[in-house]
């Protein structure tokens, strides 16, 4: 019977990215994918005739360059289309706008305040300089602060020398990044409350906090990594939906000889004398690897995929207390027209951005408060973008695709299963918020798909339909992530390694954390990584 | 004109401990005080006839042994003994309340075998954690721009420390550092009593629900105090807690300080960039070669020094301190004792909690985000007078509550809404203690902006400063300025506004004092 | 329509302010903005060559840059700088709020003066220089190169004053060389011959008032005019009319940015970077750093910064020093590495070029100190020339020298001179 080099569980962007990466090291991978498509929560799929729906994931930001080049994703067919600006609704029929140009920015900021104008910069000074100190960690795995092993303490040594190498305000300013919330960070730049929930929102989404919750500062600066020394916080759409992503990883897997099979559920992984040997899939059949790479999340694998019994009480503990708490849902539109929003002028490019209706930072943290007690918020927060105003190859000619973002939906109604009819009434609440703002909305809906993290955890796999297998709260960073001792990409069962999320650096369509754990596993495997490209300079 | 060594603003028990242990140096100290009481908030007031009460703080947890030891505090009247510990109970509406006893929790009743159990293991990996911490309180918070040789030392101990923990435990620890504490409690217990007396001792006094990362943090600067030797325990002073601040007084005058109350400073005069003394409300002027404010940090700077006289960037870093207070407090004059349902005799002589569990402190915490005050508010209760009968008229009993969450900018304004909180907080009460209502005599509730107004503490915040992650350590009161000085040369800094904090503990006090000494001003 | 009309009155009413609304956010449509001067300035401009001045359009040349820099030099030069980011400050703290922002004793700015001066952060980084207009005892103009509204407003906390940006609002133009006083009189400002140099008055213009000062940004006889917005064109009508006969043309930012390199002075963000934008910590000055310490006024009360910058100085903490070169030959220097003893690198040229007034080969550049300090012996500068395709490199002897590199009698003559 035929033993792969190594199998990934689960094809979704980061278990491609490993995959690749692996056969690319001369090994030869499968990659199990449950659905009979890959992707993951990147996909694009043709949910109603004609329309290609980005229908988890919707933008492209933080995929790291490096991954790019080294997989030949553009020539494989990845091409990322940029916004070209955005706007948060206003309740009194205004709108606060965001352009790519410096200068109209200021302007329209100087709309709502002078001060606030001219405090963008110092603003968007304070965040560069922490993301120049973050985003080379994005590409190292995290130092084990327990271990006196040459290579954590020289990680260890190399974080203590970056700080370091801070000057004293800016250390104090990195201490405070990793523990305030954005509501109060942004109160010491901005005083419009519409232009703080403006950037607020980059502290919330993915995430079960509010932004009055201390340590949504970092997760702002975790959205805010894409790319570094061009604008902060760049955005894009993948040209044919997300699904592109995944599409070019596939297409650039299989060239390099890979082999992929979908339909194939992993059962559960099959293991020997505290040595993964391989996975049983669903249908029943067994598949041999040397190794085993889970890009599931953290829960799943460990506590379906692998018995109890072969793992070690503290790690299940750990495991356990993993917090993965679906905080979003998706309402993704096909529409037979352009929606009209008369706040919006025609022709402004916000149209080709990211719209939102949340104009302040309560009604924000309202819309988590629902969260907290059981509830979707009745007043959700919304990332509504809609591709196709970029992107034309998504829908038939002058037909258009809205995919929403919502928070904040709970994974459990009251400590329930959602329902049919909680969905609905989920729906509901998107539905009349975009009517609100555009009237006529309801008529130009030509099919709509309802996502609750009951639908992401069905059909995606993301236990308790979290988008990045596992909150990015401090507890559960770097070294903590997922947990404790197991860090590194490595489980307790030798052979068995994790490629998802859940692991350091956390979620996004970003590949880093399937890149760092192929980096582990070569490592392992004693096999060269010189077609890894070490991570980009900050300079 | 007489001259002093230092001048201290403000009398309340940090000010007092620096003016002391300045004294024990060999300096002329001088004690100025607003109000014509010292003490500040850890005074004993009458506020019914009859009736006394400690102001706001009115459990003695956390006086710090070393202020103890240098002030010989004991010998100046203070008496903890063990047996004085008393026990936290957690009120349950549809059942028998659940007792930590003994010095927070060596023995818990009223809950499962399994729930003791796993308190147990809890409680031991809660003390040890805050052991580790412990340590930063009696130190100036490390200096980022300049890593001194000792305070490397003093870091590399707690890196020590923490390898002393284990392996296991260590990573645990570096885990629930900044975690919510709601999850904690989630992870290891059950019971959601004794979870909720937990979710509100992690959170009292601060702008955080339970489940706000970091609010852990506000648990182990609860255990990190001590009192009469053991961590974590408590205490109603007899006499009230300026029973405290009268030892401290002592202790202060034995050592030679002079202390004037009355005296409001109107103004810190600064030439070429030095404190030189002070100007009085009066117009009287004095001098000294250091001038130690233990009052608030931002009243410090911008009504006392002035921001023409800092740099701007300075002056931002104050007015950005978080200092909006979310408790109040409630002094009841009660004609009988209150009996609280399922309470024993010990029980009412302890510190008596309704928070009925960590979702109810979040609910409670919810609107004080908008500006509302919570409809069924949390508090912690004392009964001072049922030990130490002086405090009430004979058969009468003092009711004294911490009560959250009631912000400082509320949004209706206090002036409407006061009475609508109080009879919130009066319905709790009934629940808990039905007939209690009947039984008032007086009520006097102070809000953050009575607190404000009375104690001079402004947001009526008793920490002067949010006590969260982003304002401890080298962040308190702001960054840069952390070790007790302040860009005023021979100005420093006393209050619970510096490193470490809040509550009765007069580190901050003596942090100072020793910086100053050390420093030769 | 005819519902539309009847209700005329009432619809006018409310939309107003959904019109200025509208007007306010049509912003996105015209990304540079043109100046209150551009009607002129388009008409003028021949080469249409125009660079981002703080989101207006400016141009960086007009019709020939070697003339327009000569125009400076021998006739008279127009050059627009409404782009500058300007503040009025206004109340009864004025003075003392401007001693607390900016490093000179502005108790010595009388009113009707000018001084070119800089402001710090509490660290003594330089935020920014600029120049500081009193207008009156209460009332200054602070004109800068970037924006600094938080910042003023944050040190006005406790102070009676008022901040207002007024860049859109005022309309100014900077008339240099050898015959603008003479055009200035020929436009009938009747007294502008009372101007000495770093003084500033107003003049009746067009039913309004034009403040003039004789200031400038080039070294050489100049003056520096601030006009309300509308009342802009028919002062550069006034001027250009008037200046027929004098030489007067308009010129773009090359020719500027040559004249301001003779005369030794600096550029924000271009021979410095500002505090609140540099992202790279190391890249932060202190006036000492840039050649600005003779701003700082130990003897006046508290400044931003001065608690810093006096540790500096006394810890001796400064880590570098601006300086003008002069280096030998005549290729410009721009951008090169500077070494001592040809090997060890010890700065970078900012400004470079060749003066054409001076005939020197001229340069700014920031040195690492003791270099430019007390070592100023052996150094080089290592020029990457460009010519078709190829670096040519040369390692040229650069000796410090005093600024500014040229110094005209003109432009501190008292009367000016009637050219």
């Amino acid at each position: 019977m035929k033993a792969w080099d190594a199998i990934v569980i689960g094809g979704g962007h980061n278990g491609l990215v490993n995959a690749c990466y692996l056969q690319r090291a001369g090994l030869d991978v499968l990659v199990v994918e449950k659905n009979d498509w890959v992707g993951g929560a990147a996909t694009s799929r043709e949910l109603t005739p004609g329309f290609l729906y980005s229908n988890c994931s919707y933008v492209c930001s933080l995929f790291r360059p490096e991954i790019m080049r080294d997989l030949e994703l553009p020539r494989f067919g990845l091409q990322v289309i940029s916004y070209e600006g955005g706007a948060v609704f206003t309740r009194d029929g205004d709108y606060l706008a965001n352009y790519r140009d410096h200068d109209a920015h200021r302007r329209e900021f100087a709309r709502f305040s002078k001060r606030d104008a001219e405090a963008y910069d110092r603003y968007a000074r304070d965040v560069t300089r922490q993301c120049r100190f973050i985003q080379p960690l994005l590409m190292r795995t995290a130092p084990d602060p327990t271990s006196f092993r040459p290579r954590d303490l020289g990680e260890l040594l190399y974080l203590g020398k970056k700080f370091a190498g801070l000057s004293a305000e800016e250390m104090a300013l990195t201490l405070r990044f990793w523990t305030m919330s954005i509501s109060d960070f942004l109160d010491e730049y901005f005083e419009t409350d519409v232009i703080k929930a403006n950037f607020a929102l980059s502290g919330i989404i993915g995430t079960a906090l509010g932004p009055m919750s201390p340590g949504t500062a970092y997760v702002l600066l975790h959205h805010y990594m894409g790319e570094v020394d061009g604008s902060v916080g760049a955005w894009g759409y993948a040209r044919g939906g997300m699904g592109a992503v995944t599409k070019a990883l596939a297409a650039s897997f299989k060239a390099s000889g890979g082999t992929i099979r979908t339909g194939a559920e992993v059962d559960h992984v099959l293991v020997s004398r505290g040595k993964a040997k391989g996975v049983a899939l669903a249908g029943g059949e067994d598949i041999y690897g040397k190794l085993v790479v889970s890009n599931a999340d953290v829960k799943r694998t460990f506590l379906k995929l692998v018995e109890e019994k072969e793992l070690p009480d503290i790690f299940l503990r750990r495991v356990r207390n993993f917090k993965i708490r679906g905080s979003s849902g998706k309402v993704n539109i096909a529409l037979d027209s352009l929606p009209e929003f008369p706040a919006l002028p025609k022709d402004s490019p916000a149209y080709r951005g990211d719209m939102h209706f949340t104009d302040s930072m309560e009604r924000m943290e309202r819309a988590y408060d629902d969260w907290k007690a059981g509830r979707w918020s009745a007043d959700p927060f919304l990332d509504m973008v809609i591709p196709t105003t970029l992107d034309p190859t998504m829908a038939p000619p002058g037909k258009h695709f809205m995919s929403c973002f919502v928070q904040y939906a709970p994974p459990k109604i009251a400590g329930a299963d959602w329902t049919d009819a909680d969905r609905d009434g989920f729906a509901e609440s998107v539905i009349s918020q975009i009517a609100e703002y555009s009237p006529g909305f309801r008529d130009r809906i030509v099919h709509m798909e309802v996502r609750t993290p009951r639908e992401i955890e069905a059909e995606v796999g993301l236990t308790e339909g979290n988008i990045f297998q596992g909150e990015l709260t401090f507890d559960q960073l770097l070294f903590n992530r997922p947990v404790p001792g197991y860090a590194q990409y490595r489980s307790p069962l030798s052979g068995l390694y994790m490629c998802g999320s859940s692991t350091h650096p956390g979620g996004g369509v970003m590949g880093a954390p399937g890149r760092n754990a192929a980096a582990e596993i070569l490592r392992d495997l004693a096999k060269s990584t010189s077609h890894m490209s070490p991570a980009h300079d900050v300079i | 004109m007489t001259s002093f060594d230092a001048i201290v603003i403000g009398g309340g028990h940090n000010g007092l401990v620096a003016a002391a242990v300045l004294a024990k140096s060999g300096r002329k100290v001088l004690v100025l005080e607003a109000a014509t009481d010292i003490g500040g908030a850890a005074r004993t007031e009458e506020f019914a006839p009859g009736f006394r009460v400690s102001s706001v703080a009115h459990v003695l947890n956390r006086l710090h042994p070393d202020v103890v030891k240098t002030l010989e505090l004991e010998r100046h009247g203070l008496e903890i003994a063990r047996g004085d510990f008393v026990p936290s109970v957690a009120l349950s509406r549809d059942g028998p309340p659940l007792v930590l006893h003994g010095a927070y929790g060596e023995a818990l009743t009223g809950a499962s075998s399994s729930e003791q159990t796993a308190w147990k293991e809890l409680s031991a990996q809660l003390l040890r954690y805050a052991g580790i911490l412990k340590p930063f309180l009696s130190r100036r918070p490390p200096d980022l721009s300049a890593m001194s040789l000792l305070e490397t030392a003093a870091l590399g101990q707690t890196a020590l420390a923490l390898k002393k923990l284990g392996k296991e435990d260590m990573r645990d620890f570096l885990r629930v550092l900044l975690m919510n504490v709601a999850d904690l409690l989630d992870e290891q217990l059950t019971d959601d009593r004794l979870k909720g007396l937990l979710a509100f001792d992690a959170t009292l006094g601060g702008h955080l629900g339970p489940r706000s990362p970091t609010s852990l943090l506000g648990l182990y600067y609860r255990l990190a105090g001590e009192i009469g030797g053991a961590a974590g325990a408590q205490a109603l002073p007899k006499g009230g807690m300026g029973a405290v601040v009268t030892a401290i007084r002592a202790a202060a005058e034995k050592a030679g300080v002079t202390i004037r109350a009355a005296s409001p400073v109107a103004k810190i005069i600064v030439e070429k960039g030095r404190a030189v003394g002070v100007a009085l409300d009066n117009g009287e002027v004095l001098h000294a070669k250091a001038i130690v404010s233990a009052i608030n940090p931002a009243t410090t700077v911008l009504d006392l020094v002035g921001p023409r006289e800092v740099d701007t960037g300075f002056v931002r870093k104050v007015k950005n301190i978080r200092m909006k207070g979310n408790a109040a407090k409630l002094n009841l004059a009660l004609d009988r004792p209150p009996q609280f349902v399922g309470v024993d005799a010990a029980g009412h002589k302890g510190r008596l909690v309704i928070a009925p569990s960590p979702d109810h402190v979040e609910r409670a915490f919810n609107p004080c985000k908008y500006g509302e005050f919570s409809p069924e508010p949390v508090m912690e209760i004392t009964l001072p007078s049922l030990a130490d009968p002086s405090l009430a008229p004979a058969g009468a009993c003092v009711l004294s509550a911490v009560v959250q969450y009631a912000p400082y900018a509320l949004k209706e304004g206090w002036g409407a809404s006061k009475p609508k909180f109080l009879k919130a907080i009066m319905a709790q009460l009934e629940a808990y203690a039905p007939g209690i209502s009947k039984t008032v005599l007086h009520s006097e509730l102070l809000t953050p902006t009575d607190i404000e107004a009375r104690y001079r503490m402004p947001g009526g915040h008793w920490h002067h400063g949010e006590l969260q992650a982003d304002q401890m350590l080298m962040s308190r009161p702001v960054s840069g300025w952390s070790g007790y000085d302040t860009p005023v040369e021979g100005l420093f800094l006393a209050g619970a506004g510096s490193h470490p904090g809040g509550g009765v503990s007069g580190r901050p006090g003596l942090n100072a004092a020793r910086r100053i000494i050390a420093m030769r001003g | 329509m005819a519902k539309a009309t009847r209700k005329k009155p009432a619809v006018t009413e409310i939309d107003a302010p959904a019109d200025a609304r509208t007007a306010a956010q049509s912003h996105f449509r015209t990304l540079r903005l043109g100046t209150p001067f551009q009607p002129r300035i388009d008409a003028l401009a021949r080469t249409d060559d125009w660079y981002n001045w703080a989101g207006y359009r400016a141009p960086h040349s007009l019709w020939d840059e070697e003339l327009e820099y000569f125009a400076i030099r021998s006739q008279a030069a127009l050059f627009d700088i409404s782009p500058m980011t300007k503040y009025r400050i206004e109340g009864s703290d004025a003075e003392a709020f401007l001693n607390r922002v900016t490093l000179r004793d502005v108790a010595k700015l009388k009113p009707g003066r000018v001084h070119y001066t800089a402001w710090c952060d509490d660290a003594g980084f330089v935020l920014d220089d600029g120049t500081l207009f009193r207008l009156s005892p209460t009332r200054f103009r602070l004109c800068s190169q970037e924006r600094h509204l938080p910042w003023l407003l944050d040190s006005a906390i406790g102070s009676e004053v008022t901040v207002e940006e007024e860049t859109e609002a005022v309309g100014g133009l900077a008339l240099q060389g050898p015959t603008s006083f003479a055009v200035l009189v020929d436009a009938g400002f009747a007294g502008v011959d009372k101007l000495k140099i770093f003084d500033l008055a107003e003049f009746p213009h067009d039913g309004g008032t034009v403040t003039i000062s004789r200031t400038g940004f080039t070294g050489d006889l100049g003056y520096e005019l601030f006009v309300p917005a509308e009342k802009a064109l028919s002062l550069w009508d006034r001027l250009m009319i008037a200046g027929e006969l004098r030489g007067i043309r308009a010129i773009g930012y090359t020719a500027l940015n040559r004249a301001r390199l003779e005369a030794g002075l600096i550029v924000a963000n271009a021979d410095f970077t500002t505090a609140e934008h540099a992202i790279r910590t190391d890249r932060l000055r202190m006036p000492d750093e840039i050649g600005l310490g003779f701003m700082i006024d130990l003897e006046k009360g508290h400044f931003n910064g001065r608690r810093a910058i006096l540790e500096a100085r006394t810890k001796r903490k400064l880590r570098h020093v601006l300086v003008g070169l002069e280096i030998e030959g005549n290729i410009p220097a721009e951008h090169a590495i500077v070494y001592y003893k040809k090997s060890q690198e010890v700065g970078l040229v900012s400004a470079a070029m060749w003066s054409p007034m001076a005939k020197r080969n001229i340069a700014l550049a920031s040195l690492k100190r003791p270099f430019g300090d007390t070592m100023v012996e052996d150094l080089w500068v290592e020029i990457y020339a460009m010519r078709e395709l190829q670096y040519q490199k040369l390692m040229k002897r650069a000796k410090v020298v005093q600024r500014p590199f040229i110094k005209l009698d003109r432009r501190t003559a008292n009367p000016p001179a009637d050219f």
